[in-house]
């Protein structure tokens, strides 16, 4: 067993080299760990695509339609790995990560983008919208034996935002054929009428916070402009109407936005609790442990680097919960160190040699080591089940799988390395010198 | 040699105290659920000014937010829970915050929908189950080859109630006093801290079967005091280890972790208890047919005479 001694240290040495440098260097084409979204800050956010009114079987071409668009709306974000993702029937999951975002761009990913016209209603008949203004009702007119309501949805896609000689903002649209046709109706009969404008039943409001309502001067054909919005306004509808309109309503079932700032200074307070951790446990194991405490010591600093390479070449996506699982992992990867050296200790007190000890501890101590990484490994699996099953997924997850990971490292670091270590010292001087292995020992 | 067996009905006592109180406050206070389980929004806000949190509360009240919960977090943090907010009442309140206030950044924000909080709580207590049913089988497993498999697996069960009673009782007072939440994390952590626990309690057994098969002394009361002793500085460094990274976790990384680095905290604590204490004591009870001094105490006239 001995004699294969140095060929195990030399695969731990390449091994521990190589976990080194693909921590160091881009190995892979890994750049960097990846982060979740806890860590790097951004959006991780669940819709429900209202399908009530679509008919039955077209529910599938809807949704792509609705992640179409969404994806549309998304890109001028230069988010650089985003996830729209269906989930079921009617789920959409949507995850931009290390994206800082108003409230009022966030909303604008799940609006309709739909912009109707109305006109004024006579006092008997059934409105609408009701603004300050007035009452109001679709602006309609029949076409090809057809009534239709004027809406965005005869917009050409080439909606821009322009300004004129006075330096207003315009929101410059051109109807399609048919809008032009349906336009040319609605404007012939409203001159000198106001034109209401809404979207999602809400009046649109310009900078002054009123209806934006003007007066029909001359029939509209072809082109039209819409007036008094402010210019963040006017340039989130424009590109919201060029990237096309959402088929149906989206309501949101989950919303989690961490501000990318947050997110760095969890992991700066990540790795301090990670190394103090370390720092922590070293030092009670060489205190305590003497030489083998230093030994397991070292193959700490190699369990730490090798579970690290792992998270970033599979890639894991760390989360907070995921460092927490490792920080825990690290506690825990003692466990088996513990277990041999105290096995060690009650072999060294029968008056056994560091080679027999050694290998007599290593060997009744692995059922025992065995045995108590299995409710780990057991629970472990159900949480990733759980996490895989919630909306919530990123935190069990992250957690199950780190903590997974660092277990079953721990187990070959614990075993193998320390083992490998400490044979070094078989046969040398140091291993006669009971105190290094135990302060009681050697008062014996 | 110290004799841990020999202080059982002590060490029944501390935990019983310490889980008659955590029961007091669970029937009491009950627990409170985050809103992962309950749904709602919360949001974590960042005031340039200083801002009391009693002046915040009464805001929030005026605003039609009386529910809200607010915890102080740091210099000018604070964490908001609320019920579900859509995008414009999270603008309208915050306005309003800034308004009465100074500026204020968000830096996190949280709203889980009725719908997705149903699902969640409901796939946690399948989990929770399926932990449970695969803990059991583990326990049948490892303990067939014990010579009373049956008092063996209870009795690591019950160390395993133990724990989760201990960490629900405290989360419980926690909760009426700090306003702490049960929230994914923590039956996350509760899961980790059952894993944990019930290895601690497999490494005792094991040596009490081993110390058994190599008949160490006829009387079993002195095998499982001789077995507790001789794994005891192992149970106890792996907890100490474990505890250092655990507070490390809980001191440097703070209140986003703080629920779940409490629960294992409490949880390992319990669980090293109750592997000591706990487990091994109730074997030496149930082979030596002591059941009926749990109750002697009690004015019963019947067990009173033994």
């Amino acid at each position: 067993m001995i004699r294969k001694n140095t060929p195990v240290l030399i695969i731990i040495l390449a091994l521990f080299a190589f976990a080194i440098s693909a921590l160091i260097f881009p190995l892979f084409g890994r750049e960097a760990m990846r982060l979740g979204l806890d860590l790097q800050g951004g959006i991780h956010m669940v819709y429900r695509a209202d399908l009530s009114a679509v008919e039955p079987g077209e529910e599938a071409g809807v949704m792509e339609g609705v992640i179409a668009v969404i994806g549309n709306r998304i890109n001028p974000l230069g988010v650089t790995e985003p996830v729209i993702q269906k989930q079921g029937q009617d789920r959409i999951l949507v995850e931009l990560p290390g994206l800082s975002i108003t409230d009022k761009e966030k909303e604008r990913l799940s609006r309709v983008a739909l912009l109707e016209f109305g006109e004024e209603v006579a006092d008997d008949e059934e409105a609408k919208w009701e603004n300050e203004l007035g009452r109001w009702k679709p602006a309609t007119a029949v076409i090809d034996g057809e009534e239709r309501a004027l809406t965005s949805r005869y917009f050409r896609e080439n909606t821009y935002v322009d300004r004129d000689n006075l330096g207003r903002i315009l929101l410059i649209f051109e109807w399609d054929e048919e809008g032009g046709r349906l336009s040319e109706e609605v404007t012939s009969r409203l001159i000198d009428k106001p034109l209401g404008i809404f979207e999602g039943g809400e009046s649109l409001r310009g900078e002054d916070d009123r209806p934006i309502a003007p007066v029909v001067r001359a029939v509209i054909t072809d082109r039209g402009q819409i007036e008094g919005l402010s210019l963040n306004e006017a340039t989130g509808l424009s590109q919201q109407l060029n990237a096309g309109r959402l088929p149906v309503s989206l309501e949101i079932l989950y919303d989690q936005t961490v501000s990318p700032i947050l997110g760095a200074d969890f992991v700066d307070r990540s790795v301090k609790a990670g190394v103090i951790g370390i720092i922590l446990v070293m030092l009670f194991m060489i205190i305590y442990y003497r030489l083998p405490g230093v030994l397991a010591s070292l193959a700490l600093i190699f369990y730490g680097s090798l579970v690290l390479a792992i998270f970033k070449l599979i890639p894991v996506t760390l989360t907070l919960a995921g460092l927490g699982g490792f920080v825990l992992s690290i506690g825990m990867a003692v466990d088996a160190n513990v277990l041999i050296f105290e096995r060690m200790k009650e072999e060294f007190r029968t008056g056994r040699a560091l080679g027999a000890a050694i290998e007599t501890g290593f060997n009744r101590a692995w059922t025992a080591i065995r045995d108590s990484n299995i409710t780990t490994f057991i629970v472990c699996a159900i949480l990733y089940w759980l996490g895989s099953s919630i909306v919530a997924s990123a935190p069990v997850m992250g957690f199950a799988l780190t903590l997974f990971i660092g277990v079953a490292v721990s187990m070959f670091t614990a075993i193998v390395v320390t083992r490998t270590l400490l044979r070094l010292f078989v046969g040398t001087r140091p291993a006669r010198r009971a105190r290094l292995f135990s302060p009681y020992l050697g008062r014996k | 040699m110290l004799n841990i067996i020999d202080k059982r009905f002590r060490l029944f006592a501390i935990s019983g105290v310490v889980i008659l109180i955590g029961i007091i406050s669970l029937v009491t206070f009950g627990l409170k659920y985050g809103i992962e389980f309950s749904s709602g929004s919360m949001m974590t806000v960042s005031f340039e000014q200083e801002v009391d949190q009693g002046d915040l509360k009464q805001e929030l009240a005026s605003l039609g937010y009386a529910n809200a919960i607010v915890q102080h977090t740091g210099a000018g943090d604070f964490f908001i829970r609320t019920h579900e907010l859509t995008g414009g009442d999270k603008a309208a309140l915050e306005d309003a915050l800034a308004a009465k206030f100074g500026h204020l950044t968000e830096t996190e924000f949280y709203s889980v929908s009725p719908m997705i909080a149903r699902e969640t709580a409901k796939n946690a207590g399948i989990a929770v189950a399926i932990a449970a049913i695969g803990i059991l089988l583990y326990i049948t497993w490892a303990f067939h080859r014990m010579p009373k498999p049956f008092h063996y697996g209870t009795c690591a069960i019950i160390a395993l109630i133990h724990d989760t009673l201990v960490a629900l009782g405290v989360f419980s007072i926690l909760g009426a006093m700090l306003n702490w939440q049960i929230n994914l994390m923590f039956i996350t952590g509760i899961l980790a801290v059952i894993g944990y626990s019930v290895n601690n309690t497999v490494v005792v057994f094991d040596r009490i079967r081993e110390n058994l098969t190599l008949g160490v002394s006829p009387d079993f009361e002195v095998t499982v005091n001789n077995s507790l002793v001789e794994t005891l500085s192992r149970s106890l460094n792996t907890s100490l280890t474990t505890l250092l990274v655990v507070l490390a976790l809980l001191l440097f990384v703070g209140a986003s972790i703080q629920n779940f680095a409490v629960v294992l905290l409490i949880g390992i604590i319990a669980g090293t208890f109750s592997s000591i204490g706990i487990a091994p004591s109730l074997l030496v009870v149930w082979e030596k047919g002591e059941w009926g001094r749990f109750v002697r105490w009690l004015p019963l006239p019947a067990v009173k005479g033994r």
